[in-house]
């Protein structure tokens, strides 16, 4: 077996000093702390901001913790926190919109549903909560790799699924693209024949997004008739998610 | 135009308040904890003062968030926290001691002088238990120089969560049948106080609140809130049942908080239980004949995910729990009974106290998670059972409510346990929704509950899968870990 790889473990104790502080630090801080050479430490916060884990200040140009890492480890939120703090809400976005509602986290390029509020018909439906979707095929995928800070879509060719489903990449980059400016991201029977999703982005206090919530269901109740989904739901749906931002201490917008 | 209704919830460890628009959605929230005070062990009390401007500070909050005025609300309606004791100044509105809350033992003692347990069961369908807010009130009489002079003579009143906020809000001294029906004091059938209860325990009538039904206008608020009816009260429990619409005999529910209660409405008749369950009034619609419901109480269930988190610091919120549980496949053997204040329904320890059994080397953080999670679902399971052979009737569905239903994992395990499908309504928060319910019924914002029925819709559902050799044996070790909490305390634990 190899031995333990230097740079590796010089990376580590810079993210380890930086989470340790509650502020922000200079280069020369973090070298003097280590005992390494500038430039080292300059090369390695460079490589670390490349992949996201650290972030620097355009201000002052000090470094701390990015928001990939928040993607990553034990900072990340919680799955059943998420979904406690968002219970009312999507409740009350069942409600309203009469259909299902699903709250989804990026895993591993899929959506990990960690929340499931039946349609509110009485009908027999069944728990999805631990489900995996595809994520360049529903709303709440493309919500999660549109506001993605890593902003990676799988090098793999996207799996067709209708015959809607984008499985061009350059296609699905305009795509996140708009639902990055738009602020929500609709999936027109891309997953299932017939069936629409709708979903928006759930940001915490960092304005890091952590989920995305969204409805799904017929064609026919969620699209005009000129297959655009219908204005009122759209609004339900980022009602709930600035909401549920809201709780989680995102700034009121 | 009126068009919302604002409930207040003031809970154990917060208060709420949630306003509701006419198809029962969530419109806004806020939400504020206050302090626990714990001057000795087993002692929890409040400050109603703090209580009482949190609550100002969350209807404001609310109303707030939605971009909302006081003249938007057709009615506020209250739900509390039952059986916790406040006794203030009736000149100058000031608590003469903090609120004694109803987890607090210090009654033990004084319980057990007053009587033989089931002394005063017939008339208020109660044991006599350190929960109830009779004793407390005596406590204070016996504790606090000169109270009992002054309660004679009519200066100091008497009042749970409910009468604080109604006196605060309209200036009115008044409670509800459910609040009223949790003190010993309140007669069953006449729904009144009770001389003989109030005798015995020893209770100055002059400072009792006079008693009303749930749903009507006790009075409109003055101050930051002018001209508001204030249109319900109904303690948190009877809240949640009739937010649930269990309007029908055999209807029940089990809300899952700080503690935990199963309640089923019995109709217009009380049942008296033999299998420790109490009886106690569900609802009453202004004129129209009280509802009365079965109760089973289990004093420690989300009480005991927040221990875990703040006292034993394995997990940063409550939800977390549920992401320890998983990262093992069972509870590798252990069991842990909360009775951290004796034993509720069934049993009715007051003597009893915790434990963890089944220790061994192997368990590990992961197992005590879930063996915290599976102590709600066992409590349940022995107060399903009691309560399926008091009604003689089998419950085949649970309705759940509350802020743990959120874990799906415990969830599941209570589908398993139970052997019933589990069922959380698309509100949660059944409790706001119950006193927004009664208050709108009041003010004819809703015209009956008919009307309310058609709101309720199922928002997820839990089906069981544990095979029945794996359930009996969990209940069997249950039992066992049960047997062994009880008589911990002794006579000298008492003792100064």
């Amino acid at each position: 077996m190899p031995g333990p790889i230097q740079s590796i473990e010089r990376a580590a104790a810079v993210l380890r000093l930086l989470a340790s502080g509650a502020r922000r630090m200079g280069v020369g801080e973090l070298a003097r702390a280590l005992e390494l050479p500038k430039p080292t430490v300059h090369g390695i916060l460079r490589t670390l901001q490349l992949v996201g884990f650290v972030e620097q200040s355009p201000d002052t140009g000090k470094y701390q913790l990015g928001a990939a890492l928040f993607h990553i480890g034990s900072s990340y939120l919680d799955g059943n926190e998420l979904r406690t703090r968002a219970l009312n809400w999507s409740d009350s976005l069942a409600a309203r919109s009469m259909e299902s509602v699903r709250i989804g986290t990026l895993h591993e390029a899929q959506v990990l549903v960690v929340h499931h509020v039946f349609r509110p018909d009485n009908s027999r439906q069944v728990l999805e909560v631990g489900a995996l979707l595809p994520a360049h095929a529903c709303a709440m995928g493309k919500v999660l790799l549109a506001n993605d800070p890593v902003g990676h879509v799988d090098d793999e060719p996207l799996k067709a699924f209708t015959n809607a489903t984008i499985t061009d990449l350059d296609r699905l980059s305009d795509a996140l693209e708009q639902v990055r400016q738009r602020g929500w991201a609709s999936d027109v029977e891309e997953l299932v024949e017939g069936e629409v999703s709708l979903a928006a982005p759930i940001r915490d206090r960092r304005t890091v997004t952590v989920g995305a919530i969204g409805i799904s269901g017929p064609i026919e109740r969620l699209c005009d008739a000129d297959r655009q989904p219908r204005t009122e739901l759209v609004s339900y749906v980022r009602e709930a998610a600035r909401s549920i931002s809201r709780e989680l201490g995102a700034i009121p917008w | 135009m009126s068009t919302y209704i604002a409930a207040i919830d003031q809970g154990t460890t917060s208060s709420r308040c949630i306003v509701f628009d006419h198809g029962g959605g969530i419109v806004s929230v806020a939400q504020k904890e206050h302090r626990q005070i714990f001057p000795k062990p087993g002692w929890v009390e409040h400050d109603a003062e703090e209580i009482w401007a949190n609550v100002l500070d969350v209807v404001h909050g609310a109303l707030q968030k939605a971009s909302l005025t006081v003249h938007d609300l057709a009615a506020v309606g209250i739900t509390n926290q039952r059986e916790t004791t406040v006794v203030w100044d009736k000149a100058t509105g000031v608590p003469v001691h903090n609120a004694i809350v109803w987890q607090d033992t210090r009654t033990d003692q004084l319980v057990k002088e007053l009587g033989e347990q089931n002394q005063f069961r017939d008339k208020c369908g109660l044991p006599l238990a350190t929960y109830f807010s009779g004793p407390k009130v005596r406590w204070l009489l016996d504790h606090v120089e000169g109270l009992r002079e002054r309660a004679e003579k009519g200066e100091v009143l008497f009042g749970t969560i409910d009468t604080w906020l109604i006196w605060k809000l309209t200036g009115r001294h008044v409670t509800d049948v459910t609040n009223a029906s949790r003190t010993m004091l309140m007669n069953l059938e006449t729904l009144d106080w009770d001389d003989e209860l109030v005798d015995a325990i020893g209770v100055p009538r002059a400072m009792l609140p006079e008693i009303r039904s749930s749903a009507e206008v006790y009075g409109h608020a003055t101050g930051t809130l002018e001209g508001v009816p204030v249109a319900s009260a109904l303690g948190d429990q009877q809240a949640a049942l009739f937010g649930q619409t269990c309007y029908s005999p055999g209807e029940g529910k089990c809300t899952y908080g700080t503690g935990s209660f199963l309640l089923v409405n019995t109709g217009d008749k009380p049942i008296l239980s033999q299998n420790g369950l109490l009886t106690t009034v569900g609802y009453k619609i202004g004129d129209q004949p009280a509802s009365y419901a079965l109760e089973g109480a289990i004093a420690v269930t989300g009480a005991l995910v927040q221990w875990f988190r703040d006292k034993m610091g394995l997990i940063s919120s409550a939800p977390e729990i549920e992401t320890l549980a998983r990262s093992v496949e069972d509870n590798g053997g252990a069991y842990f009974v909360p009775a951290f204040s004796g034993l509720f329904a069934p049993h009715w320890r007051s003597d009893a106290r915790g434990v963890i059994a089944g220790l061994t080397g192997y368990i590990d953080k992961g197992h005590i998670a879930r063996a915290v999670l599976e102590a709600t679902a066992w409590q349940t399971r022995e107060v399903v059972d009691a309560m399926n052979a008091d009604s003689g009737v089998e419950l085949t569905t649970l309705k759940v409510d509350g802020g743990m239903t959120a874990n799906n994992l415990l969830m599941g395990f209570l589908a398993d346990v139970l052997d019933v499908p589990v069922v959380r309504p698309i509100i949660a928060e059944t409790t706001c929704l119950g006193a927004a319910y009664a208050a709108g019924l009041a003010v004819g914002y809703w015209s009956d509950t008919e009307s309310l029925r058609e709101n309720w819709h199922k928002a997820a559902e839990w089906l069981p899968s544990m095979d029945a050799k794996t359930r009996d044996k969990g209940y069997r070790k249950w039992k066992k870990a049960v047997e062994r909490t009880v008589g911990w305390i002794d006579e000298d634990d008492n003792d100064e």
